[in-house]
C-alpha cells in the first residue's frame, strides 16, 4: 500500500520582485496505489503549483500544511530524495540541458533512483524496449536532453523516463496540452502501462477532458482558485465538458465575495 | 581595395582593433596596467616580464615526438624562416622574441598527410627565473597535421608560437597549459591561414597561476577556414587570459570562436577578449564568436569582452555572444526531479557543458586526458553552496493571516 496525503496545503508563489502571491489555499487530497486522480481546472487556478510543490521546486514556499509520502513528510526532503522516495514528476515544459544525452541522463537518473548502477546491456535493452513502446526513434538515446525536441517528443520522454524510474506516484502536469492525437494516445498508453502496475498511483494535472477518453480516471477533483472545490467519479469529467467550469468559478467568487 | 600589406602598414590603423606590430621592444613601452590591453592582467604577477630590467635565467626544454613525415628541428635565432607569420603584438611578446636564443621549428612537407599527432613537449623546470621560447610551425601546401603543445611544469614563461598554413592545407593545433600552480606563462600564437586553407586552434587552460594566451588569425588568400576553441577551468587564485584576435583581411573567408570556461573558488580570474575585424576588402566573410562563463561558487570572476568591427557591407554573417552566469537552476531543478543528487546534477550539466568542445579534438588520447582533467577539477568543487535548487526547510513560517 502507498499513499500521497496532502493536507491543508497553502503555498506562494516568489516572483522576480521578490513579492510572494498566495496560489494554493488549503489543497486536501489523498491519492492511494491503484488510482487515478485526474484534477481538472481553468487557467490560473493553481494546478501546476500543486504539482511543482509537492517535486520540491524552489520558486514555490509551502507557508501551511503537509505533504507526506507513507507517511514520511516529503516538504522536508530536498528536490532529489523525493524522486528517490518515489514521487514523480512529469512536467509541461521539460528544459533542454545542452550536452546531455538522453542515456547518459536516463542511466545517472536510473543508477540514483535505484540505488546502484544497472548493468550498462541491462539497461541500454531496458531503455531501447522502453523507447519503442513509446515510438521514440533509438537515435533520440545520443541526443541531448530535450535540446530540439518537439513538443509531443518531449512529452514522450517524460513518459519514457517516468516507466524506467518506476516512482510510487506519478504526477502529471499537463501532459496532454500540445499532442496531437497520435501522441496523445502513446502518452496515454504509456500512463496506462503505469497505472496498471501494482503499487503505482497517478495524479494527472489537466486542462481539458480529451485525455480521460484514453487514461480513465477513479476520481475527479475540479480545481478553482487554488483548491479543490468539487469532487466526483468520471461522470464529473462528464459535466465538465459540457457545461465548462463557468458555475464552479463563480461559486467560488460568490464564497470570497 | 589596396593590398594587403598595404593595409597593414599604413600609418593609420584601419580600426582600434587593429593591433600594433613591430619587433623593435622600444616601440612597446612599459605597461602601467591602465592600457587596454593589459587592463586585465595582475602585472605585478608577471615577475617583470613586463618590465625593463634584466631577469634571471629560468629554465625551460622542449622535446618534440614527431609523427611520422614530420621534421623537428631546433634553429637559433635570426634565421630566416622565423617572422615569416609572426610580428611582435606587445611588449612581452617583443621581448620574448628578442631574448629567445634557439626556436623549435616543425615542418611538414607539402602535401603530407600526416596521421597522429606531433607533440611539442615544453616543460618548466625553474620558476624562479624567466625563460623565453619561440616556435614555428609550417604546414606545406595540400598537407595536413596535427600539432599538440603540453606545457607543464613551474616556469616564468614567455614565447611566441607562429603557424604558417599553406594553400589547401590543414593544421589542427591543441595547446594545453597544464601548468604547476606557481607558473606564469604569456604566449603569443599567431597564424596565417592559406587560400582554401583550414586551422583549428583549441586551447585548454587548466593549470598555471597567471596564463595570457593570445591567438590571433589573419588570411594570405581567399577560403580559409578558422576555428578558434577554448576551454579553461580557474580555480582559487588563477588568472586564465585569452585574448583572441581574427583579421578577416582577405574575401571569402571563414571563423568560429567558442571558448568555455569554468570557475570556482576564491579569486578565480578568466578574461576573454574576443576581437574580430572585418575589412574592408573582406568581403563574403563569415564569422561568429561566443565566449560561456560558468560560475560555480561565489567570489570567482570572468570578464568576457567580444569586439566585433565591420567595414565591409557584404558580409555573409558576423556575430558574437558572450554569457557569463551560474548554472541555471532549471537544469539543477529538472534532473534531481529525477533523483540525481545536486553534486551529480552539476557534475553533469558542467561535463556537457565543455563535452561539446571536446568531443570537436581531433586526438582522441588528448580527449580522454582533458576529460579526465575535467573531471579532476570536478571532484575539487567544494561542498556546493549557494543554489536555491537544494534541499530546503520543511516550510517556512505560516504567512501573515492564513486564510480562513
Amino acid at each position: 500500500m502507498a499513499t500521497l496525503e496532502i493536507r491543508d496545503l497553502y503555498v506562494s508563489v516568489v516572483d522576480a520582485a521578490d513579492q510572494s502571491r498566495e496560489i494554493l489555499r488549503g489543497v486536501d487530497l489523498t491519492v492511494k496505489d491503484g488510482e487515478i486522480h485526474a484534477i481538472m481546472g481553468p487557467n490560473g487556478s493553481g494546478k501546476s503549483t500543486l504539482a511543482y510543490a509537492i517535486a520540491g521546486h524552489p520558486k514555490y514556499r509551502v507557508t501551511q500544511g503537509s505533504v507526506t509520502l507513507d507517511g514520511e513528510d516529503v516538504l522536508s526532503m530536498s528536490v532529489d530524495a523525493r524522486a528517490r522516495a518515489g514521487l514523480f514528476l512529469a512536467m509541461q515544459y521539460p528544459v533542454e540541458v545542452p550536452g546531455v544525452t538522453v542515456s547518459n541522463f536516463l542511466r545517472t537518473a536510473v543508477t540514483a533512483v535505484r540505488g546502484e548502477a544497472p548493468k550498462l546491456r541491462v539497461f541500454l535493452k531496458e531503455m531501447r524496449e522502453a523507447m519503442a513502446a513509446l515510438s521514440i526513434e533509438p537515435q533520440f538515446a545520443e541526443r541531448n536532453l530535450n535540446e530540439g525536441f518537439s513538443g509531443g517528443e518531449k512529452k514522450r520522454h517524460e513518459i519514457l523516463q517516468l516507466e524506467l524510474l518506476n516512482p510510487k506516484f506519478a504526477i502529471l502536469d499537463e501532459t496532454d496540452s500540445g499532442l496531437d492525437i497520435d501522441a496523445l494516445r502513446v502518452v496515454s498508453e504509456g500512463v496506462n502501462r503505469f497505472g496498471a502496475q501494482p503499487g503505482h498511483g497517478v495524479l494527472l494535472i489537466t486542462h481539458y477532458t480529451r485525455i480521460l477518453r484514453y487514461v480513465k480516471p477513479d476520481f475527479v477533483h475540479v480545481f478553482v482558485g487554488g483548491r479543490i472545490v468539487d469532487e466526483g467519479g468520471p461522470e464529473l469529467a462528464e459535466t465538465l465538458e459540457a457545461e465548462g467550469y463557468e458555475k464552479w468559478i463563480k461559486a467560488a467568487a460568490g464564497a470570497a465575495a | 581595395m589596396a593590398g594587403l600589406q598595404g593595409a597593414v602598414e599604413s600609418a593609420a590603423p584601419v580600426s582600434r582593433l587593429h593591433e600594433h606590430h613591430s619587433a623593435d621592444l622600444a616601440d612597446f613601452p612599459v605597461p602601467t596596467g591602465r592600457e587596454e590591453e593589459w587592463r586585465f592582467t595582475p602585472l605585478r604577477r608577471l615577475r617583470g616580464l613586463h618590465g625593463d630590467q634584466p631577469l634571471e635565467a629560468g629554465k625551460v626544454t622542449v622535446e618534440a615526438d614527431t609523427a611520422p613525415g614530420v621534421s623537428a628541428e631546433r634553429l637559433a635565432r635570426g634565421d630566416t624562416r622565423y617572422g615569416t607569420a609572426f610580428m611582435p603584438a606587445d611588449r612581452v611578446s617583443a621581448r620574448a622574441y628578442a631574448s629567445f636564443d634557439e626556436g623549435t621549428v616543425i615542418t611538414v612537407p607539402p602535401d603530407t598527410d600526416v596521421s597522429g599527432p606531433t607533440v611539442l613537449s615544453v616543460r618548466g623546470e625553474d620558476a624562479g627565473g624567466a625563460a623565453f621560447g619561440h616556435t614555428l610551425i609550417e604546414v606545406g601546401r595540400h598537407a595536413r597535421a596535427v600539432v599538440v603543445l603540453d606545457h607543464a611544469g613551474s616556469a616564468t614563461y614567455a614565447d611566441n608560437v607562429e603557424f604558417v598554413v599553406g594553400d589547401g592545407a590543414s593544421l589542427s593545433v591543441v595547446s594545453v597549459q597544464d601548468w604547476a600552480a606557481d607558473a606564469v606563462h604569456l604566449s603569443q600564437h599567431q597564424a596565417r591561414v592559406g587560400r582554401d586553407a583550414t586551422f583549428q586552434h583549441t586551447v585548454v587552460s587548466l593549470g598555471g597561476g597567471v596564463v595570457r594566451l593570445a591567438p590571433s588569425v589573419s588570411y594570405s588568400g581567399p577560403g580559409g577556414a578558422a576555428e578558434l576553441l577554448g576551454l579553461y577551468f580557474a580555480d582559487p587564485g588563477q588568472h586564465l587570459e585569452h585574448r583572441l584576435f581574427v583579421d578577416h583581411n582577405q574575401p571569402h573567408c571563414r571563423s568560429r570562436v567558442d571558448y568555455k570556461g569554468a570557475l570556482q573558488g576564491d579569486s578565480a580570474h578568466s578574461v576573454w577578449i574576443g576581437d574580430v575585424l572585418i575589412r574592408p576588402e573582406a568581403v563574403a566573410t563569415d564569422t561568429y564568436e561566443r565566449n560561456r562563463n560558468l560560475l560555480l561558487t561565489e567570489g570567482a570572476r570572468a570578464d568576457s569582452v567580444p569586439n566585433l568591427e565591420i567595414l565591409t557591407g557584404e558580409v555573409v554573417g558576423a556575430g558574437h555572444a558572450s554569457t557569463s552566469g551560474r548554472l541555471e537552476d532549471q537544469h539543477l531543478f529538472y534532473l534531481m526531479a529525477r533523483g540525481i543528487p545536486l553534486d551529480e546534477a552539476r557534475r553533469l550539466v558542467i561535463r556537457g557543458f565543455f563535452g561539446q568542445l571536446i568531443a570537436k579534438i581531433e586526438v582522441p588520447e588528448l580527449r580522454e586526458r582533458i576529460t579526465t582533467a575535467i573531471e579532476n577539477e570536478l571532484a575539487r568543487l567544494p561542498g556546493l553552496q549557494g543554489s536555491p535548487a537544494q534541499s530546503r526547510p520543511a516550510q517556512s513560517p505560516p504567512a501573515q493571516g492564513s486564510p480562513a
